[in-house]
């Protein structure tokens, strides 16, 4: 079974943002593989284990990119592809599928993966729009993956503890949920193995994809508070007792 | 203008972010002077249909076939799309559930357009709309504004817009119309829904709750927030992270995919704040943060924050309630 997986890479957990216009200022933060994405490779891999095939690791983005790809090169993907765009993070929803959508036509795939959605800009959209580009059936929020007889049975997650079974045949996309798995570590080896792996670099020129926007990303901002915080200081001991003192008399729920 | 809402129904039930989807609507429309129609989807639901109508919208529009018995995001896409293409809204709404994001990416790009979802409320400027989102895990908001022609698709998030300030309909029911849609391929077989074994703590009727994040950092260091939670006589629950982790069993995980809760206290340590944590448990009454990040999300909902290493809070905390009860 060929597998692509789609990796997103995201400002790290940590990284103290600067918010620049619509964006933000990347000098100065790490970047990371998209933690819900890591979830799908590591998926990805194991089906690879089970089944046979390759497994392909796929960007967009800058230069800094290769690294996450790199990164899945060493867990055991076979190979990369980053479709290099600086620009990407002005590209829409649509306008983003559209472009990995057109590298996707270019391979011989049976299912591609990609984790429920982008812990930057959250749109959590790509895998159902690559699914809609490339006319394929799709299934979200996916938590379990048995491939019986050319076909999938999926375990689909719904809300508030739901869950339901669903078939699907191949070739599919499927966006994984977070927690399927238990995500691997590279090893030396993997490591090392990647440094002779391929990585093909594509453009969205070099695609033929020209993309017109649907929406705009006008500005980002700190969001406004719904509610007046108050800050209780001191040292975590004064802190804590004034916190239980505020508890019992003041909102009175303890 | 014409706004749209497609209501959501699973097995003749409401899920009732469709209500408050369609309170945006109401919103929208005297922001912006619109007429607001809703849709059901589905088979089988007059009745569903009939109750709709009893809110103040313009119609009702009843779309109901063999094929969108159980929900299938192929059936679901090509009936809406044959809804979309007869009643030519301007702006299509929906609750912004597990289900529309299945689809309605989908919907939106088979009619060559685009969707902004997940948002948590708009503004109408000189006549635009800007609908405002959530970026970074919640860390900033984004104002996102439709470039194209309409139609535009819209989704708002579980929460953001009150379903008690839906307004009724002011002569009792408006009409409902039938829309008849043909039959599409469907790929996706929908087999049973099923819930996992039946969990033994029902979060939802804690008064009191505590919940850890990814500030915990490893599973040895549970028993500190477990003493809080014993001092005050609290429920121990987390955000999903802690249980995709393992550390705690999926059962007391809080946020869309877990436990949805409101209790007397919130108790929030070392949880940034995502927004798929926070539809969880913004309906408690008081909101308590510890974070080491000021910045973190969580500060936005919170009554009482404190600043600091939840590691240096924890035994302080602990010791303060246990001293609290004597």
């Amino acid at each position: 079974m060929n597998i692509l997986v789609c990796i997103k890479q995201v400002p790290a957990k940590d990284a103290p943002l600067a918010i620049a216009g619509n964006w933000i200022r990347e000098s100065d933060i790490g970047f990371e593989m998209n933690e819900p994405d890591s979830y799908a490779l590591e998926e990805a891999l194991r089906l690879k284990e089970k089944h046979g095939g390759e497994v392909v690791a796929l960007s967009l983005g800058p230069e800094r990119v290769k690294q996450t790809i790199k990164e899945a090169l060493a867990k055991g993907a076979d190979r990369g592809i980053h479709i290099a765009d600086d620009n990407f993070a002005q590209l829409d929803p649509l306008g983003t599928a559209k472009v990995i959508a057109a590298t996707i036509a270019k391979e011989k795939v049976d299912l591609v993966l990609t984790g429920l959605q982008s812990d930057d800009h959250g749109f959590g959209q790509t895998g159902v729009l690559l699914a809609a580009l490339l006319n394929l059936p799709h299934a979200t929020l996916i938590m379990q993956i048995d491939v019986q007889d050319a076909k999938l049975k999926l375990k689909r997650e719904l809300e508030a503890g739901w869950f339901q079974w669903i078939e699907c045949p191949l070739p599919a996309v499927l966006t994984i949920q977070s927690g399927i798995n238990k995500v691997r570590y590279a090893t030396l080896k993997g490591i090392m193995a990647a440094k002779k792996k391929e990585i093909a670099a594509l453009t969205r020129e070099s695609l033929g994809v020209t993309v017109e926007p649907t929406q705009k990303i006008e500005k980002i901002y700190v969001p406004t508070k719904t509610k007046k915080t108050e800050f209780l200081t001191g040292t975590p001991k004064e802190a804590a007792a004034k916190l239980v003192e505020k508890l019992k008399f003041e909102a009175r729920v303890i | 203008m014409k706004i749209l809402v497609i209501a959501e129904q699973r097995q003749g039930k409401w899920n009732n972010s469709s209500f408050e989807t369609l309170a945006a609507a109401q919103q929208i429309a005297s922001a912006s002077s619109a007429t607001v129609s809703a849709a059901v989807i589905g088979k089988g639901v007059a009745a569903l249909a009939s109750e709709l109508a009893t809110k103040n919208v313009a119609e009702v529009l009843l779309v109901e076939h063999d094929l969108l018995d159980a929900y299938t995001p192929d059936g679901y896409c090509a009936a809406l799309k044959q809804v979309v293409d007869s009643a030519k809204p301007d702006l299509v709404l929906f609750p912004h559930t597990y289900q529309v994001r299945d689809f309605a990416p989908k919907l939106a790009a088979m009619l060559g357009k685009g969707m902004v979802g997940d948002c948590v409320g708009f503004r109408s400027e000189g006549g635009k709309l800007v609908f405002v989102r959530q970026m970074f895990q919640g860390k900033t908001a984004a104002d996102v504004t439709f470039t194209g022609a309409a139609p535009w698709f819209v989704s708002f998030q579980s929460g953001a817009f009150r379903a008690d300030q839906l307004a009724a309909h002011p002569s009792g029911k408006a009409p409902v119309n039938v829309v008849n849609v043909n039959a599409a391929d469907i790929r996706t077989k929908p087999l049973e829904l099923f819930k996992e074994a039946k969990s033994a703590v029902d979060l939802t009727q804690a008064t009191l709750i505590v919940a850890i994040g990814r500030g915990i950092k490893a599973p040895e260091n549970i028993a500190q927030a477990e003493a809080v939670a014993k001092a005050m006589g609290a429920e121990l629950a987390a955000s999903r992270p802690i249980c995709d982790e393992g550390w705690l069993p999926m059962e007391r995980q809080i946020g869309s995919s877990g436990q949805t809760v409101a209790p007397k206290l919130y108790l929030a340590l070392g949880i940034s704040g995502a927004i798929q944590h926070v539809v969880g448990m913004k309906g408690a009454r008081t909101i308590v943060a510890v974070n080491k990040d000021q910045n973190a999300p969580i500060f936005e909902i919170a009554d009482y924050g404190i600043v600091a290493d939840i590691f240096e809070v924890m035994p302080a905390l602990t010791e303060a309630l246990e001293k609290a009860k004597s």
